[in-house]
């Protein structure tokens, strides 16, 4: 499995480290409800397919989301935060 | 002379083997059934691995429940019960996880007698080494822990563990052995049989095991579980279990629930056929490689998860790179040994690294899952725990402590290697 860095391009997995779901990204509203933030921290909808992760690529220093398929290891793009909108 | 069983209750004995090998081994009989499924069960469990299987026959054994479907999408024991590395133990630390892996202990001690079924339980005993004088101190600490629960546990020194493993490298300057903590009655035992002897079990005494059969959704009327639909028909049911580690937040989902687990690949590899070298379990403290040697003669061994969530049931290179290293780290004469296979298995990850056995919000409903890289061995406890919550409704004392909202109120949360109860430290 390879990742493409929005800075360094295509690299080794070893170089990057999974930071899990990239809802992790999606942080409640202060004002929200308790439940709310139970299921931010710790439910996950975990799919056989798509998902959407957050990856550091530790020789540059960025994240970045990779929307990978869980079930063929197949990355279909990855963004830079900034590009994700965050 | 009364020997003519039917296959229900055939029971297997020495003499029966002679029996068989003097009439031409004409009398063996299937194993279990294949029935049809029934439009309505007491219970069903979805999940014929081992969990699911000892599930069923201790709702049978122990509550006398034998009117019991398990609903399994492939065929039995077909999905981890058959790709783990099939290491017995119970030597946990904290409590709630302690008493549980003891108890499952004491039910693989027992297990062949009871199941009627050779299971290949083998207590060879396991040895865990360690490399500094912290981590001595850990194990040592884990060791009383294992004593008070009544366990064994003995603290070996690295002249204890040389007579015990003279093949490592004692010469490592860079991971020095300085001992180990030795389990006598850990072991390993024959992964396929214990799914094979609890079908076994469970369909002797009237349990439907039902094969090819995908459950695709779950029926609740008022909050309360009615039955599941299946690619096989609607089955009614009066209470369900979900018992599919590995595939359980997408089950989960069928009934509206987000599970606090994330899916992960564990790899493990498997050597060509050796005469015997390696008499225990071994793990290494300062990588993570464990390895036994198969009755086969194949050395088995692995490593930790790959660290990103996985459906594949195959792992990457960098994982098995690491491995690799470290068994030659460890014990250099692996190096002349062949790797026949390597595989993987879908973790069920939760935060804390520890299971969950527990009722859920919809009435009738009960959720075993999140067994991360530990389920094997847990198989028995997790089935007795199980059938018992099942058939009462209450919690049973070995694994109370397996609740599925420690994470939200975290109360009792089991962190059993102390990295912290979130997703992706485990």
């Amino acid at each position: 499995m390879r990742l493409t860095c929005p800075h360094c391009g295509d690299r080794d997995l070893r170089e990057f480290t999974y930071k899990g779901d990239a809802l992790a990204l999606l942080r409640p509203d202060e004002t929200a409800n308790p439940q709310e933030w139970v299921d931010y921290v710790h439910n996950r909808d975990n799919p056989a397919g798509t998902t959407s992760e957050l990856w550091y690529h530790g020789p540059c220093g960025s994240w970045l989301v990779a929307v990978r398929d869980t079930t063929t290891h197949v990355t279909h793009r990855t963004l830079s935060l900034a590009e994700a909108g965050k | 002379m009364q020997f003519a069983c039917k296959s229900a209750s055939m029971r297997y004995s020495g003499f029966k083997v002679f029996l068989e090998g003097l009439r031409g081994q004409s009398g063996w009989k299937p194993v279990w059934r294949d029935p049809e499924p029934k439009q309505e069960y007491d219970v069903i469990i979805i999940g014929g691995g081992g969990h699911g299987l000892s599930t069923a026959y201790y709702l049978a054994r122990n509550h006398g429940i034998t009117n019991v479907a398990v609903l399994e999408k492939g065929y039995l024991g077909g999905g981890n019960v058959g790709r783990n590395t099939t290491i017995v133990r119970a030597n946990y630390f904290l409590p709630g996880n302690s008493e549980f892996y003891s108890h499952s202990l004491k039910l693989w001690e027992g297990l062949e007698a009871d199941l009627n079924y050779n299971v290949m339980h083998s207590q060879r005993g396991l040895i865990n080494l360690f490399h500094s004088d912290g981590q001595r101190d850990a194990f040592a600490r884990r060791g009383n822990a294992m004593i008070n629960q009544g366990d064994d546990a003995i603290l070996l020194d690295r002249e204890g563990v040389r007579r015990h493993l003279p093949y490592l490298d004692f010469d490592n300057a860079r991971f020095p052995v300085y001992g180990g903590l030795f389990h006598p009655r850990g072991g390993t035992a024959r992964h396929d049989a214990v799914a094979w002897g609890y079908a076994r079990g469970a369909d002797q005494r009237g349990v439907d095991l039902i094969q090819q059969c995908e459950v695709t959704g779950i029926d609740i009327e008022n909050g309360r579980v009615t039955g599941v639909q299946t690619t096989r028909g609607a089955i009614r049911a009066k209470k369900v279990a979900m018992v599919v580690a590995g595939r359980s937040s997408e089950v989960a989902a069928m009934a509206g629930m987000r599970l606090p687990i994330e899916s992960h690949v564990l790899q493990a590899f498997v050597t060509e056929g050796l005469k015997p070298c390696i008499d225990h379990v071994v793990s290494f403290g300062m990588g993570h490689f464990y390895i036994s040697q198969s009755d086969k003669g194949g050395l088995v061994f692995g490593g930790d998860i790959d660290f990103y969530a996985s459906y594949a049931q195959r792992g990457n290179l960098p994982m098995k790179e690491h491995v690799m290293e470290a068994g030659m780290a460890l014990m250099p004469m692996i190096g002349q040994a062949r790797v026949l296979r390597s595989w993987g298995g879908i973790m069920d990850m939760s935060p804390d690294g520890s299971p969950i056995i527990d009722k859920t919000h919809i009435e009738g409903l009960t959720l075993n899952c999140g067994w991360c890289y530990g389920g094997f061995k847990a198989v028995p406890a997790s089935g007795f725990a199980t059938a018992h919550l099942v058939a009462t409704g209450e919690l049973h004392e070995t694994a109370a402590g397996f609740r599925l909202d420690r994470f939200e109120t975290g109360r009792g949360l089991m962190d059993e290697e102390g990295t912290g109860a979130q997703h992706n430290l485990h």
